[in-house]
C-alpha cells in the first residue's frame, strides 16, 4: 500500500509532463497527488503500523547480481514517509500562483518528491540510491527555471554538491557490495555481515560525510542557504523539509548501521579527537553554533532562514552521534520537527513576503509595516519563530530537548556550546521577526497595499503550524513508532558498542 | 591436407554475405534514381533497403545458431560472437535509420554502401583470433570509416577531420602492424590462443614489451584513449552526423571488443598488476594508466568545449577510460560489463548525434547557444536529449547508470575482496561526478536559456522521431530492468570462457 506514494509521484509527473494541461489542472493534479500520497501514510500508521520493519513490496529485480526490489518501512521512515506528505501538500498550495511553464514545475516537483519517497521505503541499498540519485535532478531544474537570486549558480552548486556526496556514497557502496561477495545489495543482510575494522574505519567517514553534504553538515553546508534562498518557495520548503532529511536519513540508516564499528575509538587521539564520533559530533555542534552567528547578521530574510537551517540540522547531527536511544530518537524528531518548521518559514518569506514585496531585504521589510498589511504572515512567522527556538508545546522543543540529554552523557561540553547555538537562534529569530514585521522606524503613511493573503496559503500554514503543534504537545504519536523502530535488530550493530 | 566443404563456409558467413549484397543492391537501386529524385527521398529509399539487409543478417544469425573455428582460429563462431554480431547489426539499423530524410551528401549508394561494408568490417573483427585477420578487417572497418568522416565535400571542416583521422588512424594501424609482426616473431604463429601459449612462461623480454606498448598504442587509437585521443575531437566535430554516429558508436563497440580479446586471449600471462601496493609488470598497468588518464583528462577537457560534438569527444574519451577498467579486471563479470556499458553507451550516442544532425539543420549549428530554448521549440526532441545526457552522466534510472555499477563492481570484484582496485574504480566514480556537470551545460541550454528571438517550432522529421524516441525509451527499459538484457548476454558468455 506505502509503495503507492512512489508510485502516484511518478504517475503524476508522468501525467504533467505527456499531456499539454493548463496551469490550473496541472496544480489540481499535483495537490491531488501530494494529498493521495499523505492519504496513504495516514491509513497505513493508523491501521498497520507499529514501528518494527515491515516488508511492503519484495520481488528479485536483477537476479544475477542479487538486487532486490524490496520496499519496507519501519518507524523511522513511517515518520519521514509522513513528513514529506505534510510537506508535499503544503508545498503545492504555496505554489498555487505559479503560471510561468507549471506543467513542467509540477512534474519535476513531484518527480522529486517521488525519489524522496523511495529512499524513505527502499530497504535494498541498490534501489535506495537509484531513488537518492533520481531526487538530485529535479532540484537542479526547479531551482535553476523558476528560481531567484543568481539562480543557475544556486542550482549548478546544489547539484555538484549532491553528486559528490552521492560518489562517497556510491564508492561505499559498491566497496562494501563486493567485499561482502557480490551476492546482494539488501540493507538487513549487509547489515549482518561482518565488514572488518579496517574497511568500517575509512568506510563510514567516507559515506557518513557523502549523506552528510546532504544534510548540511558544517563545512559542506554552503550549498544550502544559496540553494535554499535561489530556489522557488515550493522547492525551498521541500529542500529544507526533506531533501535534507534524505541525507540524514542515509546517515543514520545506511552509514551507522552498516559500519557501526566505524564509530569506535581510533585508539590514538589527536586534537582531543579520538574517534571519528568525536569528529562527526565536534561538526555537528560547529554547525549549530555557526549557522546560528552567521544568520544573526544576515539582512536578506531568506538568508536568516537558510543558515538556520544549517544551525537545525546541526542538531539532527548531534543526536546521531549520542548514540543513545535518547539522542537517536531526538534526532529524527528534530528532523520531522525541523521539516515542517522550515517549510513553514519558507513559505512565509517566500511566497507570503517576497511575493508580495519583491524584496528580502530586512530594512527594505521594515519599512512596509507588514504586521499591518499582511498580518496573517506575521502570525504565523511568529508562531513558526517560536516553535523553531524551542518553545515547549511545539515539536522543536521535544526533539532538541531529547538530543540534548542524549548527548549530556557523552559531550557534556559539546551540550553546553548547544545551548548556546540556542541562545543565539532565539536572537536571530527575534531580530529578523522584529526587523521584517514589527519594525517602527519608518512613518505610518508609507504602508502599502499588499494583495491580501490567499486561501491555498493560509491552509498550507494552518497545516504546518498544526502538524508541529501535534507533535509538540502529543509526542507519543511519533514515539510509539519510534522506540520500536530503533531498538530492531537492524541497529543492534550500534548497540553492542556504545549504546547507552 | 585441411579439407573444409566450402558450402560450410559459405554458410557460416551468410550473414555477413547478405550484407555485402545489401550494399550492392543500395548502390545499384540508387544509381537510376539518382538524377530524378530528390536526395532526401534517395536516403529514404537506401535507408530502408540497409536496414532491410541488416535485419536480414540478424534473422540470418538467430535463425541458424553455430559453432566453428575454422583454419586454425581464423574464423571463429560462436554464441557469443554471434550475440555480438547481432548487437552491432542492430546499432548499425539505427545508424541507418537516422539517416532516412537527410540531404548531406548527393552520393547516397556510395555512402550507405559504405556504411555496410564497414559494418561487415566489424562483424569479421569480432569473429577471428587470428592476427593477420583481424589487421585485414581493422583496415576494412578504418577505410570505410575515414571516407564516411569525408562525405560531406560541400564542407571544408569534413575534408579535414578526414584527413586528420586518416593520418593519424594510418600511423597507429603501422605502429599495431609492428606489434603485431614482433609477436609473431616471438611465437611464430597468427593465432591469438597459440602467441599466449609460446609467451606463457617467458620472462617480460624487450621485444614482448615493444609489442604490448605497440598494440596498445594501436588499439588505444581505435577507442580514442588518451594519450591517442587528438583525432576525436576533429572528426566528431567535422564528420557528416551520420557518420559521426557510427564512429562513435557501432565502431567503437568493435573496437573495444577485439581489444579486449587481443589483450586477454593473445597476452594470457602477462598480465602484471596494476592493484594498488602490488604493482607488477604486464600489459594491464599500462592499460590502468591509459584509462586513468582518459577519465581525467577527457571529463575536464569537456568543461572547457562551447561545441556539443567536442564536448561529446572529450566525453567519449572519458568513456573510453571507464570501458578499459573491464579491460583492467579482465573477468567475466568484465566482459558482461564491457558489452552491456559499450552497446548501451553506443545507443546513447546515435541518439544523441541524433539530435544534433536535426539541430543542426533547423538552428544552423551545434554550438551550445544553437540549443538555446529548445525545449519550448521541440518538446519530445528535447525530452529525448534529456534522457541521453543523463544516461552519460549515469544518472538512474537509465542504463548510463547500470552500465558504470556494473563495470564498477565486476571491475572491483577482480581482486577476489582485496579491493586492489578500487584506487581506479574511486577515479571513475569521482570523474563521473565532473561529467555530470557539462552534460548538465547542455540541458542548461535546453530547458533553462530562452530561445533566440524570431525563432519558431523545429520541425522534426517523423522517422527520426521515431527512432530518437525508441532508442530513449529503450535507454530508459534497459536501465530500469537491466535484467532483460544481461541475462541474454550473460548465457552464451557464461559458456565462451573468455
Amino acid at each position: 500500500m506505502l509503495a503507492w506514494t512512489i508510485y502516484i509521484s511518478f504517475l503524476g509527473t508522468l501525467a504533467l509532463m505527456l499531456l499539454k494541461l493548463s496551469a490550473k489542472t496541472a496544480r489540481s493534479i499535483a495537490l491531488l497527488a501530494a494529498i493521495a500520497g499523505f492519504a496513504i501514510t495516514a491509513y497505513d500508521l493508523l491501521h498497520s503500523a507499529n514501528g518494527t520493519m515491515t516488508t511492503i513490496v519484495h520481488r528479485s529485480w536483477i537476479p544475477p547480481l542479487g538486487i532486490e526490489y524490496h520496499l519496507a518501512a519501519d518507524g523511522v521512515s513511517l515518520v519521514l514517509v509522513l513528513l514529506t506528505g505534510i510537506v508535499a501538500i503544503a508545498g503545492v498550495l504555496f505554489s498555487w500562483n505559479i503560471e510561468h511553464r507549471a506543467n513542467e514545475f509540477f512534474a519535476l516537483y513531484l518527480a522529486l518528491i517521488g525519489g524522496v519517497y523511495g529512499v524513505f521505503l527502499s530497504a535494498d541499498l541498490f534501489l535506495l540510491f537509484v531513488f537518492y540519485e533520481i531526487a538530485i535532478i529535479p532540484k537542479y531544474f526547479l531551482i535553476a527555471i523558476w528560481g531567484s537570486t543568481q539562480r543557475e549558480y544556486a542550482a549548478m552548486k546544489l547539484a555538484l554538491y549532491s553528486l559528490v556526496g552521492s560518489a562517497m556514497v556510491l564508492i561505499v557502496l559498491v566497496a562494501a557490495y563486493v567485499v561482502a561477495g557480490a551476492k546482494t545489495m539488501s540493507l538487513l543482510e549487509l547489515s549482518q555481515f561482518p565488514f572488518s575494522l579496517h574497511f568500517q574505519m575509512w568506510a563510514f567517514p567516507l559515506m557518513f560525510a557523502g549523506f552528510g553534504i546532504l544534510a548540511g553538515l558544517w563545512p559542506f553546508h554552503t550549498w544550502a542557504p544559496t540553494g535554499h534562498v535561489a530556489a522557488p518557495t515550493a522547492a525551498s520548503m521541500l529542500l529544507a523539509g526533506v531533501v535534507m532529511k534524505l541525507g540524514a536519513y542515509g546517515c543514520l540508516r545506511v552509514a551507522m548501521v552498516l559500519f557501526p564499528q566505524g564509530l569506535d575509538p581510533w585508539g590514538f587521539s589527536a586534537l582531543g579527537l579520538a574517534s571519528w564520533r568525536d569528529v562527526f559530533s565536534l561538526l555537528a555542534v560547529i554547525g549549530i553554533v555557526y549557522g546560528a552567528l552567521v544568520a544573526l547578521v544576515q539582512q536578506d530574510f531568506k538568508f536568516v532562514i537558510g543558515y538556520s537551517s544549517v544551525s537545525h540540522m546541526g542538531f539532527v547531527l548531534l543526536g546521531l552521534m549520542t548514540l543513545t536511544r535518547v539522542g537517536l530518537t531526538g534526532a529524527v524528531l528534530q528532523m520531522f520537527s525541523h521539516g515542517v518548521l522550515a517549510a513553514l518559514l519558507f513559505a512565509v518569506v517566500g511566497r507570503m513576503v517576497y511575493n508580495r514585496t519583491h524584496t528580502r531585504d530586512l530594512t527594505a521589510l521594515g519599512h512596509l509595516h507588514l504586521n499591518k498589511a499582511i498580518p496573517f504572515a506575521a502570525i504565523t512567522f511568529t508562531l513558526a519563530a517560536i516553535a523553531s527556538i524551542g518553545m515547549p508545546g511545539f515539536s522543536g522543543f521535544v526533539a532538541e530537548l531529547q538530543v540534548l540529554i542524549g548527548a549530556w552523557n557523552a559531550f557534556p561540553i559539546y551540550v553546553l556550546c548547544a545551548g548556546i547555538g540556542i541562545v543565539v537562534s532565539v536572537a536571530y529569530t527575534w531580530r529578523a521577526l522584529q526587523k521584517a514585521f514589527f519594525s517602527d522606524s519608518a512613518p505610518e503613511s508609507t504602508t502599502h497595499a499588499l494583495p491580501p493573503i490567499s486561501m491555498p496559503e493560509r491552509l498550507g500554514a494552518v497545516m504546518l503550524i498544526l502538524a508541529s503543534l501535534t507533535v509538540g504537545l502529543y509526542p507519543q504519536l511519533l514515539l510509539n513508532l519510534l522506540i520500536p523502530a530503533l531498538s530492531s535488530p537492524l541497529f543492534d550493530g550500534l548497540r553492542k558498542g556504545h549504546w547507552q | 591436407m585441411i579439407t573444409v566443404s566450402y558450402t560450410a563456409i559459405l554458410q557460416l558467413l551468410l550473414p555477413e554475405m547478405i550484407l555485402v549484397v545489401t550494399a550492392l543492391l543500395v548502390l545499384a537501386v540508387d544509381l537510376p534514381i539518382s538524377r530524378t529524385a530528390q536526395t532526401r527521398t534517395r536516403f529514404t529509399i537506401g535507408a530502408v533497403i540497409s536496414a532491410i539487409g541488416c535485419i536480414g543478417a540478424i534473422a540470418q544469425i538467430v535463425r541458424v545458431p553455430q559453432q566453428a573455428n575454422l583454419f586454425d582460429g581464423t574464423l571463429v563462431i560462436g554464441p557469443e560472437i554471434q550475440l555480438i554480431q547481432v548487437a552491432i547489426l542492430a546499432l548499425t539499423v539505427l545508424i541507418v535509420a537516422m539517416a532516412v530524410g537527410s540531404s548531406f551528401t548527393s552520393h547516397v549508394g556510395e555512402y550507405l554502401a559504405v556504411a555496410l561494408f564497414a559494418t561487415v568490417g566489424m562483424m569479421l573483427l569480432v569473429s577471428t583470433v587470428n592476427i593477420l585477420l583481424i589487421f585485414l578487417s581493422l583496415e576494412l572497418l578504418s577505410l570505410s570509416l575515414y571516407v564516411l568522416a569525408a562525405f560531406n565535400k560541400l564542407s571544408s571542416h569534413s575534408a579535414e577531420a578526414a584527413l586528420k583521422y586518416f593520418l593519424f588512424g594510418g600511423t597507429s594501424a603501422a605502429f599495431l602492424l609492428f606489434g603485431l609482426s614482433l609477436l609473431y616473431g616471438l611465437s611464430n604463429s597468427t593465432n591469438l590462443v597459440q602467441i599466449a601459449h609460446a609467451i606463457k612462461n617467458q620472462p617480460l623480454d624487450p621485444f614482448l614489451a615493444v609489442a604490448m606498448v605497440m598494440i596498445v598504442l594501436g588499439f588505444g587509437f581505435k577507442v580514442a584513449a588518451v594519450p591517442f585521443h587528438f583525432w576525436a575531437p576533429d572528426v566528431y566535430e567535422g564528420a557528416p552526423a551520420n557518420s559521426a554516429a557510427l564512429i562513435s558508436s557501432s565502431a567503437k563497440v568493435a573496437g573495444f571488443i577485439i581489444f579486449y580479446q587481443v589483450m586477454v586471449i593473445g597476452f594470457a600471462g602477462a598480465e602484471g598488476s596494476s592493484d594498488w601496493g602490488r604493482y607488477t609488470a604486464g600489459w594491464v598497468p599500462v592499460v590502468a594508466v591509459v584509462a586513468a588518464l582518459s577519465m581525467v583528462l577527457g571529463n575536464l577537457v569537456a568543461i572547457a568545449q562551447t561545441s556539443v560534438r567536442r564536448l561529446l569527444a572529450y566525453s567519449a574519451i572519458a568513456h573510453a577510460g571507464y570501458i578499459l577498467l573491464a579491460l583492467v579486471s579482465h573477468t567475466e563479470q568484465s566482459f558482461v560489463a564491457l558489452l552491456y556499458y559499450a552497446i548501451t553507451y553506443a545507443m546513447t550516442l546515435i541518439g544523441a548525434f541524433g539530435v544534433i544532425s536535426i539541430v543542426e539543420e533547423q538552428a544552423g549549428g551545434e554550438k551550445l547557444s544553437d540549443f538555446a530554448g529548445l525545449s519550448r521549440r521541440a518538446p519530445i526532441l528535447s525530452l529525448c536529449m534529456l534522457i541521453f545526457m543523463l544516461s552519460l552522466g549515469g544518472i538512474p534510472p537509465l542504463a548510463g547508470f547500470f552500465g558504470k555499477f556494473l563495470l564498477f563492481a565486476s571491475t572491483l570484484s577482480a581482486g577476489q575482496h582485496t579491493l586492489g582496485l578500487l584506487w581506479l574504480v574511486a577515479l571513475a566514480i569521482a570523474m563521473s561526478t565532473v561529467s555530470l556537470y557539462y552534460y548538465l551545460q547542455v540541458l542548461k541550454r535546453i530547458y533553462i536559456a530562452e530561445p533566440a528571438s524570431e525563432t519558431g517550432p523545429i520541425q522534426v522529421p517523423i522517422a527520426r522521431q521515431v527512432v530518437l524516441c525508441a532508442i530513449a525509451l529503450s535507454i530508459l527499459l534497459l536501465g530500469c530492468a537491466p535484467n532483460l538484457f544481461l541475462t541474454w548476454l550473460r548465457q552464451p558468455i557464461r559458456i565462451a570462457h573468455f
